[in-house]
């Protein structure tokens, strides 16, 4: 399950949906990620995210189909927000269930990073006056190289 | 900025170059052979903040959503698309 949306999500929902693929599920791992107050630039007080819409949902599957062919994946249910974002608000949420925990780390850790830096997304910082557009970082370029 | 016809390829713009070049969408005539890459090219001699799709900054590329070398030749009805690279998560 992918969905790319405005509205806010629970992660409580997404979790009873995970619970509920197979008796064969050993393991849920899920990652949420936030709107913090430092990023390129200090003092941040909201985010506007832009999105390519088809491509981005076509990517994100093809990373649930590429994790699942690396490890055991029972179920992956990944939410990308879009649109303007305040602070502490949830923007990311991916999970995943698996036979056993190391597949479940794996494969959340896996597509989270992958999604950073080849999902068609892109974050703009707001501050009281300003805004910027958030440039790529080699570390996450170099994180989604080390799944190689 | 032409019509769309059936010989035509649609540009997309996204993110800080979508706002820089204060442009969403445009339609070029496709050329046999033309690359994505002597697209990004040609746009770029349009000057002003155009110029910048001249290697100054890197530029993304996908073609029919799915990302691409710049060496990717362009068929009619293709949509490219230019991007700044990806930031999200």
């Amino acid at each position: 399950m992918i969905r790319v949306q405005q509205q806010d999500f629970d992660p409580a929902e997404e979790y009873r949906a995970l619970r509920n693929s197979g008796s064969g599920t050993g393991a849920i791992a899920t990652f949420t990620g936030l709107v913090r107050d430092s990023g390129d630039l200090s003092g941040v007080t909201g985010l506007f995210l832009e999105h390519y819409p088809g491509m981005t949902e076509q990517v994100i599957e093809g990373l649930v189909l590429e994790a699942s062919r690396r490890w055991d994946v029972r179920d992956a249910r990944i939410i990308h927000r879009v649109g303007s974002l305040a602070l502490a608000d949830q923007i990311v949420f991916v999970g995943v269930c698996s036979a056993h925990r190391g597949d479940a780390f794996a494969a959340c850790e896996f597509i989270m990073d992958a999604l950073k830096t080849s999902a068609p997304f892109w974050k703009k910082e707001i501050t009281g006056d300003t805004e910027h557009w958030v440039e790529q970082k080699a570390a996450d370029l170099d994180r989604t190289q080390s799944w190689d | 900025m032409t019509m769309a016809t059936d010989n035509s390829i649609t540009v997309k713009f996204f993110a800080r170059l979508r706002e820089e070049l204060d442009t969403t969408t445009l339609t070029v005539e496709a050329q046999p052979g033309l690359t994505a890459g002597q697209l990004l090219r040609s746009l770029a001699t349009k000057g002003g903040s155009w110029a910048q799709l001249d290697g100054e900054q890197p530029v993304m590329i996908a073609v029919n959503q799915v990302m691409t070398k710049p060496d990717r030749a362009l068929q009619p009805g293709d949509e490219v698309a230019f991007f700044p690279p990806v930031t999200g998560g």
